[in-house]
């Protein structure tokens, strides 16, 4: 499965062995971890729970993943994302990318990345000294998400 | 028209709820006739799904807009801008 939401942790260094071990063309594996960090906005966190929408998250990755396969020369793709409470230094996300070369790898994952972070229906709800928050949007992802539709070539085009 | 909604994360805490099974009255045919129904229930509605505030709709999992229609037995699920990664 391309996409997997789930609780538990996940081993990101087996993930792209498998990943990368599946055909003998590959000549490059690009990746991109996502942590718990302990502070946000000016508060320390505690600990975090991400809700999701179970159906629509799946489906809205495997779209992304589907634009990125068709905009460049890549193999697979895989996105593992956690939800459920997690604390500081947990891992929250893996991107990872195949390809004959880095620059595609590079460039499809930071897009699914981007994407992501403004399309796939999670939400962080932060539990800090002064209590719980839900944490707002930022108009920083939406930019970098935006960039993607400039003609302006990304690496790897 | 029967709709099925889902509320989602600060929305859903707000409303006190997941969900609901709404028959939908005639005349509600777009995501932004649904939310002015839902509007006119009062005041925890209007601060949830209040114009005020940024709100992301989705129908059938998809995001959608204000002039997205709807059908019988459409999912539309109300939530704030995402927050993952």
């Amino acid at each position: 499965m391309p996409v997997r939401v789930q609780e538990q942790d996940f081993d990101a260094g087996a993930e792209m062995s498998r990943l990368r071990a599946s055909r003998a063309d590959v000549g490059a594996v690009a990746s991109f971890v996502g942590v718990v960090r302990d502070s946000n906005d000016g508060a320390s966190v505690g600990s975090m729970t991400l809700e999701h929408y179970p159906g629509m998250t799946e489906k809205s990755i495997q779209a992304i993943i589907d634009q990125a396969k068709a905009r460049w020369k890549i193999f697979d793709a895989l996105v593992i994302h956690r939800v459920g409470e997690l604390k500081p230094r947990d891992q929250i996300v893996l991107v990872a990318v195949t390809g004959s070369h880095r620059g595609e790898a590079f460039a499809a994952c930071e897009f699914i990345m981007d994407f992501l972070k403004t399309r796939a229906p999670f939400w962080k709800k932060e539990q800090t000294p002064q209590g719980a928050r839900w944490v707002d949007a930022r108009v920083s992802d939406d930019a970098a998400a935006a960039r993607w539709s400039s003609t302006t070539p990304k690496a790897g085009m | 028209m029967k709709l099925r909604l889902k509320f989602f994360a600060s929305i859903r805490e707000q409303l006190g709820c997941d969900g609901e099974v709404l028959e939908a009255p005639a005349g509600v045919v777009t995501v932004a006739a649904l939310r002015q129904l839902l509007l006119g229930r009062g005041d925890i509605w209007q601060q949830a799904l209040s114009g005020n505030r940024v709100l992301r709709v989705a129908v059938n999992q998809d995001m959608a807009g204000p002039d997205t229609p709807l059908r019988d037995g459409d999912e539309v699920a109300f939530f704030p801008p995402v927050t993952g990664g």
